[in-house]
């Protein structure tokens, strides 16, 4: 009987809308009493807030659409970092666990307990007042190669400014296009012929003759801000001029990445050594340099171990960077559901923005990571 | 197949007996505060995470200043005894989600009395218990000595989610001058981070720049600028829609700054019941009715006296005792040149 069994998902959907219902309706009646509008509307309301670090243009003159959306760059700014950051360190670390050196595998095994098991909100905390007490004033910074300067009130670097940037953007597009053509050459010119071609070679050539190209043929139009030391008062400076990373940035992205590392870490060495000893073995009585059994038999298998767990913790550093506000990083959490909640009282509105961006940063990076594991996975013929 | 339509039956009339028992108890009724409160024996009090002279705890947990008073002056009127308060230590940016969402029902916590808060988010201001205004603290060796000297480029620190923010930026923007707002969620962190140097200066309110500035390490070194760049009337909020609790709350801290005003003290409190002043009388429960418009008994305003003191008092306690502003500014009666003032309770 069919009914039979459409029937218990139904009472599923009755209940689980029965108490949405009944949430929704208990919160409107209960703002009802208290007098308080819901909407949706202050978002095109002038902030009048201003933050201390953002990507796009920003001031309170603007609206709190455009602080949201500040609060968002910056979180995805703080998420990219960390976890281009935590994957070298992790991919290292967990090779060094696997070396047959004790000095170095102890030392990475160190690493991974420590880090791993400290709160990461005590380590946000540990780097940012460390580095607050340990950087210089800016007054008292060493330069670095004459024109960085590392101070207690940020990272000063040189700016970077190109008059004809898009020049190089199209030449850069063409060599990744190029690439992917070479690298289809090359796998039709395999299974023909049984022949490899340099591909990693020709695509770094390629990636590093084409834009030089453009540069010739258009000419170089940039130039660069070096940061210059002001002086605010008596005994206070600043420098104007270049790009400046807040401190709040650097320590938060090193606490991310140095945690988040000893995860990937663990994820790499399972990875590796959930990798038949048989493979390695018979990968090399067929005579494949050690190169290459890494490279085509350990890694490709090893990967399909690796992806999916490493997947969580990209997923973790990324929630995980809503701590920020703890030290004033402006982040989604602080701009947003911090000064903006507070200014206008719209805690139910900006909650549930705030979550539903969340949700959808963290499906979209698994969305990527599960089509990446799909490639990679075996491909049954 | 009958099995599941009933279940399905007695699911629904489950839900459908929540709903009715929810929407009943949810109706406004009478002060339901008041009587919760009563039922509870405690009154919920809603404070900072630590500011000395206004709400802060030491060691033993026991919370002192005057902040904390006015809750334990509703406890007094209320339940008769002043320590029977329980307080909720609450940061800028949860405190008036805890008041509306029922975690508390005072929330005393130097809060600024402004109308989007008082009109829009479901609040309702009582009064103010303190008159203050937005300062800048720098130190001493900058040679910065008026809020004309900042220059662009200046970073401040500051709490999130306060009326700070929105000041400072009018300042700043009325000076035409660019700068860097560097906020923290706890008040501890911004005082860790503007002493480390990050910052240039230091802005809150000014009863908050000298309470922090004790928690420095070369307090010395550092000065608060003359200058106030905005009006912080500080005061208890109470939720919107129970106007008899919003009453209570109000005229225990109106009692206390009258008591002041007619020299009525907690040490000599019952010897004014004989006062041969009516206004005197009447603030003691020896004449009038008055407890009983706000359903409490006549001597819910002599417990106030008696067991928190008048505001002079709990002023002298906690906030010039402890030398964080020994004088006491547009908070003085204004028979004394102050601008404290409160409607006469009869």
């Amino acid at each position: 009987m069919n009914f039979k069994k459409i029937l218990p998902q139904l009472l599923t959907l009755v209940v689980v809308i029965l108490v949405f219902g009944f949430f929704s309706y208990n919160a409107q009646v209960n703002m009802e009493n208290r007098g308080i509008t819901f909407g949706y509307g202050f978002l095109t309301q002038e902030s009048s807030f201003d933050v201390q670090f953002s990507l796009i243009e920003y001031d309170g003159s603007h609206s709190y659409f455009r602080a949201y959306l500040v609060g968002l760059l910056n979180t995805i700014l703080v998420s990219v970092i960390g976890i281009i950051f935590a994957t070298i360190i992790g991919v290292v670390v967990g090779i060094a666990r696997l070396s047959s050196n004790y000095l170095i595998e102890r030392t990475a095994a160190i690493y991974v307990e420590f880090f791993r098991n400290i709160p990461l909100l005590l380590q946000i905390f540990f780097w940012y007042f460390a580095a607050l007490r340990a950087l210089p004033l800016p007054e008292k910074a060493e330069p670095m190669f004459g024109v960085f300067f590392l101070t207690i009130k940020g990272f000063f670097i040189p700016a970077f400014i190109w008059n004809n940037l898009d020049i190089f953007i199209y030449s850069v597009i063409a060599a990744i296009i190029a690439i992917f053509f070479v690298r289809a050459y090359s796998k039709k010119k395999q299974e023909n012929q049984g022949t490899q071609t340099p591909v990693l070679l020709i695509s770094i050539g390629l990636l590093i003759i084409l834009p030089l190209l453009s540069f010739l043929l258009g000419g170089v139009d940039a130039s660069i801000e070096i940061p210059v030391i002001e002086q605010l008062s008596k005994t206070s400076f600043t420098y104007k001029g270049g790009l400046k990373l807040p401190p709040e940035l650097i320590s938060l992205a090193l606490a991310l990445s140095l945690y988040t590392a000893t995860f990937i870490a663990e994820c790499v060495r399972a990875g590796v050594q959930g990798v038949s000893k048989g493979q390695k073995e018979a990968a090399a009585s067929i005579g494949l340099t050690p190169n290459q059994v890494l490279k085509l038999v350990v890694m490709p298998q090893a990967l399909r171990i690796i992806i999916p767990p490493t997947t969580n913790q990209y997923l973790n550093l990324t929630k995980n960077s809503s701590l920020a506000a703890a030290i004033a990083y402006p982040d989604l959490v602080l701009v947003f559901a911090g000064t903006a909640l507070m200014q206008t009282g719209r805690a139910i509105e900006i909650v549930s923005i705030t979550m539903l961006t969340y949700l959808t940063l963290s499906i979209t990076i698994s969305i990527f990571m599960n089509w990446y594991n799909k490639k990679i996975a075996i491909k049954e013929k | 197949m009958f099995k599941l339509v009933k279940r399905l039956t007695s699911i629904v009339a489950m839900f459908a007996v929540l709903f009715t028992f929810t929407t009943e108890t949810m109706a406004a009724k009478k002060s339901k505060t008041l009587k919760n409160t009563q039922k509870k024996g405690f009154v919920r009090c809603g404070v900072s995470q630590g500011l000395p002279g206004f709400s802060n705890a030491d060691a033993a947990g026991n919370w002192t200043g005057v902040d904390v008073d006015v809750c334990r002056a509703v406890a007094a009127a209320v339940l008769g005894d002043a320590s029977k308060v329980k307080f909720t230590p609450l940061s800028a940016k949860e405190r008036f989600t805890a008041l509306t969402s029922n975690e508390i029902d005072i929330l005393s916590r130097n809060t600024t009395w402004t109308l989007s808060r008082d009109a829009d988010i479901g609040l309702t201001f009582v009064g103010v218990n303190f008159y203050d205004g937005q300062g800048f603290m720098v130190r001493k060796n900058s040679g910065i000595s008026s809020v004309n000297d900042f220059k662009a480029g200046v970073s401040a620190c500051t709490n999130l989610g306060t009326t700070t923010e929105l000041n400072m930026r009018d300042f700043f923007n009325s000076k035409g001058i660019k700068y860097e707002p560097v906020t923290f969620e706890k008040a501890d962190e911004v005082v860790a981070a503007y002493d480390a140097g990050r910052c240039d200066t230091y802005t809150t309110d000014k009863s908050g720049l000298a309470a922090q500035r004790i928690k420095l390490s070369n307090p010395d070194d550092h000065m608060v600028l003359p200058e106030t760049i905005s009006k912080e009337p500080l005061g208890p909020v109470v939720r919107q829609g129970d106007s008899v609790w919003e009453d209570i709350v109000r005229w225990s801290l109106n009692t206390m700054i009258e008591a002041e005003e007619y020299g009525v003290t907690s040490a000599n409190a019952d010897m004014m019941k004989t006062s041969d002043n009516p206004a005197v009388k009447r603030l003691v429960g020896a004449e009038g009715e008055l407890g009983a418009a706000l359903g409490l008994d006549n001597e819910w305003s002599l417990r106030i006296i008696k067991q928190v003191g008048n505001y002079g008092e709990s002023y002298k306690r906690n906030i010039a005792d402890t030398g964080i502003l020994p004088d006491r500014g547009p908070n003085e009666l204004w028979t004394k040149g102050g601008i404290l003032y409160v409607p006469p309770a009869r």
